[in-house]
């Protein structure tokens, strides 16, 4: 029975023991230095999380919401380990929308993705103003991916849509998040509010998507009422 | 035979005038395993196209004296006659340690025994008008690339389209493997670097 017990620190080198015997686990939170992945391993383990996705869905929102659904943990998780690596004085969880855009704008897309979002806009229409939206301009994950013209409403960055949410619903403003082209066809009304280099940056950026982060009501409550505290 | 003559033949039409010669890149054909055309798309205006039954048959066409020209040559026998007697050779030495690992431990004593190259088939072909370049990658799938007889470092573009049909379909989620290849993005870089040869003559 030996084999189902291991001995602390005896465990066979492998993939999940390396040889030096330090795990992920062992590892310290605080890494100072970005480690880098390969983009082309991601591209390749992306790719089969889609296909995966896509097997046996309805529709393309089905396919958008499992996407959506893969990222959410991941969310979750990172909110925790970004909050921890912040330095001591910053390292409360966000309390206003505004400071949970910009944590996830600058943080989480620089750990993610190496840089910061291109944009981060409210909704210029007055009826809605629980509706946010993040910009990138080319999202890393739809780097190689081109969609066919049958599902050409689906946009492979709702994984990141779902690490959004995630972020946001573990931080406590439970929101609804979606992503969207704007590279092509016309843009959402929502989105037309942004800017004027709008004509301009379709034609520069055709993987151009918009984050939308709607949020539940009860936290633009919320937010009414710190604001008069 | 005839076939695959007379076919670019109609796709590049015979300009004496070299002013008015095509310049560059001019199309690019891949063909998949099986000898299907996956991906066609030529490159500057005014060249008259094939139908595209046409294409398919100049894609199998090119498919089969492919294989032909692979087995072509004469020194084959000679040379994998010549690798077995290195093998047996390589077998004994190794017999008399008796070792487990034959093949791995073989080495040891000499030279790794070289396994002749894979015969590679048609690469090049020239005509008085164009220079058809094939690339044959480790799959099978074959790049066609069209260029003008003066065109220099046609490995060089081969490579890179390699690299592009590499990143942006073979990395497509909705790419089926052996169907034709339909993404916008690789149109695109493709598209934009054959130009940037183009204009760079």
């Amino acid at each position: 029975m030996s084999n189902l017990t291991p001995a602390k620190g005896k465990e066979q080198p492998g993939l999940r023991y390396p040889s030096n015997g330090k795990t992920i686990y062992h590892r310290p939170l605080n890494r100072a230095k970005t480690s880098e992945l390969s983009q082309a391993s991601f591209a390749y383990l992306f790719s089969e999380m889609v296909g995966y996705a896509s097997k046996r869905i309805e529709s393309i929102q089905d396919l958008e919401k499992r996407l959506n659904t893969q990222g959410h943990p991941i969310g979750l998780k990172l909110l925790d380990l970004l909050l921890h690596r912040e330095p001591a004085r910053t390292q409360t969880r966000p309390l206003t929308i505004i400071t949970l855009l910009h944590l996830i704008k600058q943080q989480l897309w620089t750990h993610l993705f190496g840089r910061a979002a291109d944009g981060l806009e409210k909704s210029s229409d007055p009826s809605r103003p629980d509706e946010y939206m993040i910009i990138d301009n080319e999202p890393l994950v739809n780097r190689y991916i081109s969609v066919p013209r049958d599902m050409s409403q689906l946009n492979c960055a709702a994984f990141v849509a779902g690490i959004i949410e995630g972020v946001c619903d573990g931080s406590a403003f439970p929101a609804r998040v979606t992503a969207h082209s704007v590279g092509k066809q016309q843009a959402t009304p929502a989105a037309d509010g942004g800017g004027e280099d709008g004509g301009e940056g379709k034609e520069m950026w055709p993987g151009r998507t918009v984050f939308l982060v709607k949020f539940a009501p009860e936290v633009l409550e919320r937010e009414s009422f710190l604001g008069k505290g | 035979m005839k076939d695959l003559v007379a076919c670019p033949t109609l796709v590049f039409p015979t300009v004496d005038d070299t002013n008015t010669a095509y310049r560059g890149v001019i199309a690019l054909l891949i063909i998949n395993k099986a000898g299907g055309l996956i991906y066609n798309r030529t490159f500057g205006e005014g060249l008259n196209q094939l139908n595209s039954n046409d294409y398919l048959v100049l894609a199998g066409t090119f498919h089969g004296v492919h294989a032909i020209t692979a087995r072509l040559n004469p020194l084959r026998e000679h040379q994998a006659a010549h690798y077995h007697a290195q093998q047996q050779h390589q077998h004994q030495a190794s017999g008399s340690l008796g070792g487990g690992g034959s093949s791995g431990g073989g080495g040891q004593g000499g030279p790794l025994p070289s396994r002749p190259e894979p015969p590679s088939g048609l690469e090049v072909m020239e005509t008085e008008n164009f220079r058809l370049q094939c690339f044959n990658t480790q799959t099978g799938t074959k790049f066609l690339l069209f260029t003008d007889t003066m065109q220099a470092n046609v490995d060089v573009a081969m490579r890179k389209v390699y690299d592009l049909y590499a990143d942006y379909v073979m990395k497509n989620p909705f790419y089926q493997l052996e169907m034709p290849v339909r993404c916008d993005m690789f149109d695109r870089k493709l598209n934009s670097y054959i130009r940037e040869i183009n204009n760079s003559r």
